[in-house]
């Protein structure tokens, strides 16, 4: 009895937390500018099913893919098995999915602890491709000690948790075979019979052995669930509604800026008048909270996997630029005016921004607009609209382009081509 | 044809004056129209057009640049003001479709111009290559032969990445009968060549190694005697890196309207 009643007030406080930490993310999320992603559901949720439930931008790294697709599995399929443990723990009864689902359930319990042993080859596999592989992808400027710790930290966490299970069926399947108290026969433990023998014979050291894991483990998995927010892990979640938003368009198509048609048709045409399309505060982004909703979900949404970088030519050629960087930064950025308006008020400004605070000039001139970044990420972040945003901030706004960029759009400007040369020559290759 | 004497380029304006109406446009580019080598390009897509007859103008001196170098660089005034002169000038001539010379403009008129009210169905120029080689209309008999030859193709990012065109230009290249090579990067993983974004008119920021070094690395790696390009930026930068490897004697780079020429003897 007293152990539901403590159960189900850490369950409460784990689910309260949770939502209250989410909220600040959406609220956050929410400080961006409007975008319109309402159109095309079909295809959306199309993309969705596609690259986050089915993953098939992982491909291109198989054995990450494989790794990734275990832990992947094993996550989803055994929260069915972190169902039973909920209601169990609320009603105090034991396996309570057993009666009903009879021998499906030995079938279930089985296959949870094959793909535990899944989950924790991939998580072995890739905390020893992260601190001893020394792969190029996982160091760079941006990967600085919280980052490391981050991933280093899921990946433990994940292998306490599957380590728990594992030992807490071990105990189950001894105390069964003992005939000992409430554990009726019920499950398969094809893995965890093995560990068996290293476990005591006596009954009340198994069942504190199991008693331990088992509040270990669900404990462990609400404390993982209140960590999600604070960490790059948050992609389990948010992967699934970044890629409904996706941008549908081909990655060439810029956005051409509505508030520029304005001013541009004025220009062309005295007597146009403009719509009225809301308030533009500047063009272009100096801080994040003049990108879109979209930009600083995707911002949240991105695991730090690196692989925008690793293909960067910006990056791969030595430059400053990574496009992992300009994710992270806008992450950054965005959580510490968050956490100011949560400290301060809501008209609080603090005298930073993205622009030169966290992402530097160098950085967004170095882009190529290659796309290489956006075809890479395994959840269609887009970096490269975040540094095209900055870029119109520093040229429209500021005039701060670099000068041989100057000098380009003076030369289209009067003659028409990025060149100096005459409109009037244009034809001149017809004689050649 | 085997002189641009026989193959007289007509502007809309001309066309117009002979009450006359092109098939399609061919938009050739600020490249196409002022680089010397891209020039040579621009002249090969016009055999082109005329050797399998097809009816096309150019809008001659009164094109201008598309403004994706300035939209690129983040200039969206600049951008669109050339946008909106270019479609009143295009749509004062009721151009319903247009090829064009260089991927950069090819994107940015085909997806940037619908909407600011220029609506054309465009293709670049190795679409409209793969498009006549699948009518038969166009073979690759006549001219020199790359039987056997190794070639391998970059793709330019706008073309590849940027709007999922990967086989146009490897059908063009498939009628020759040569031995065709991928990179180690291609198709939706190539290499960008280091021009797009606008770099191509400024000096790159501070690294290790030019990107074109680096794709010139891919290129070495294919032992490709030809390089097949689709894009004057791509085709400078390659060239670049090919000269400065030293390997102007063993590499060749040619656009695919250049191969297609050449093959077909125009």
């Amino acid at each position: 009895m007293i152990g539901q009643v403590i159960f189900i007030i850490i369950l409460a406080a784990a689910i309260y937390l949770f939502s209250k930490n989410v909220g600040k993310i959406r609220r956050n999320i929410l400080l961006g500018r409007d975008t319109d992603r309402s159109d095309n559901p079909a295809e959306r949720w199309k993309t969705m099913a596609k690259i986050a439930l089915g993953q098939t931008k992982m491909t291109k790294r198989p054995l990450a893919a494989v790794m990734h697709f275990f832990i992947y599995v094993g996550f989803i399929i055994i929260n069915i098995e972190v169902l039973e443990i909920l209601i169990d723990g609320v009603f105090g009864s034991h396996r309570i999915f057993s009666a009903p689902l009879g021998g499906l359930y030995n079938l279930l319990i089985g296959g949870f602890e094959f793909l535990a042993v899944l989950v924790l080859v991939a998580c072995f596999t890739f905390l020893i491709r992260r601190n001893i592989g020394h792969l190029k992808r996982f160091s760079g400027v941006e990967m600085t000690s919280w980052p490391r710790s981050d991933a280093n930290y899921i990946l433990i966490i994940e292998i306490l948790l599957m380590t728990a299970f594992l030992t807490m069926n071990a105990a189950d399947h001894k105390l069964q075979l003992l005939n000992f108290g409430h554990y009726i026969k019920a499950g398969s433990f094809p893995v965890s019979q093995l560990i068996g023998p290293l476990l005591p014979d006596s009954a009340s050291a198994l069942e504190m052995i199991e008693r331990c894991c088992w509040w270990f483990h669900i404990i462990g998995i609400l404390a993982f669930l209140n960590y999600l927010p604070y960490s790059k892990h948050f992609h389990i979640l948010l992967a699934f509604p970044n890629t409904y938003y996706s941008n549908l368009n081909p990655k060439g198509k810029f956005t051409n800026m509505q508030s520029v048609t304005n001013e541009v048709k004025a220009m062309l045409d005295p007597s146009f008048v403009p719509e009225n399309t809301g308030e533009i505060s500047r063009f272009g982004a100096k801080d994040v909270t003049d990108l879109t909703w979209k930009n600083l979900m995707e911002a949240y949404t991105c695991t730090e996997c690196g692989r925008c970088t690793s293909v960067c030519p910006s990056n791969q050629t030595g430059k400053l630029l990574s496009p992992r960087k300009i994710m992270m930064d806008t992450r950054d950025r965005i959580t510490e005016v968050g956490n100011n308006l949560d400290k301060n008020g809501k008209d609080y400004k603090d005298d930073k921004s993205l622009l030169d605070n966290y992402i530097s000039r160098e950085e967004l001139w170095a882009c190529t607009t290659c796309n290489a970044c956006t075809e890479a990420c395994p959840v269609n972040i887009n970096p490269l609209e975040i540094i095209t945003e900055m870029r119109r901030y520093i040229v429209m706004e500021e005039s701060q382009a670099p000068a041989s960029l100057n000098n380009m759009f003076g030369n289209v400007e009067n003659n028409g081509a990025p060149w100096k040369y005459s409109q009037a020559d244009r034809f001149n290759w017809k004689d050649l | 044809m085997t002189n641009m004497e026989e193959a007289k380029v007509l502007t809309m304006a001309e066309m117009v004056a002979q009450g006359k109406e092109p098939e399609i446009l061919f938009w050739v580019g600020c490249a196409g129209s002022f680089d010397e080598r891209a020039q040579r390009i621009t002249r090969d897509i016009c055999k082109i057009l005329s050797h399998v007859g097809i009816s096309f103008a150019v809008l001659g001196t009164e094109e201008a640049c598309t403004g994706d170098p300035a939209k690129r660089a983040g200039n969206e005034f600049l951008f669109q003001m050339q946008a909106m002169m270019n479609i009143q000038v295009l749509n004062g001539y009721n151009i319903k479709k247009i090829v064009t010379g260089c991927p950069h403009c090819f994107n940015t008129i085909k997806n940037e111009y619908p909407g600011l009210g220029g609506n054309y169905e465009v293709i670049h120029h190795t679409q409209l290559i793969q498009q006549l080689i699948d009518e038969g209309k166009l073979k690759a008999e006549g001219g020199e032969s790359f039987k056997g030859k190794r070639i391998t193709y970059h793709d330019p990012c706008y073309l590849g990445r940027g709007n999922d065109v990967y086989e146009a230009p490897r059908k063009a290249l498939e009628v020759l009968d040569a031995d065709l090579v991928e990179m180690k990067r291609c198709r939706s993983n190539g290499l960008c060549c280091g021009a797009g974004g606008a770099q191509m008119f400024k000096e790159p920021e501070k690294g290790n190694k030019d990107i074109n070094i680096e794709r010139m690395s891919d290129v070495l790696e294919s032992k490709a005697t030809v390089v097949a390009a689709a894009c004057p930026f791509c085709m400078t930068m390659l060239r670049d890196g090919v000269k400065l490897s030293e390997k102007e004697k063993e590499i060749e780079v040619l656009d695919i309207a250049e191969i297609t020429a050449r093959a077909n003897g125009l």
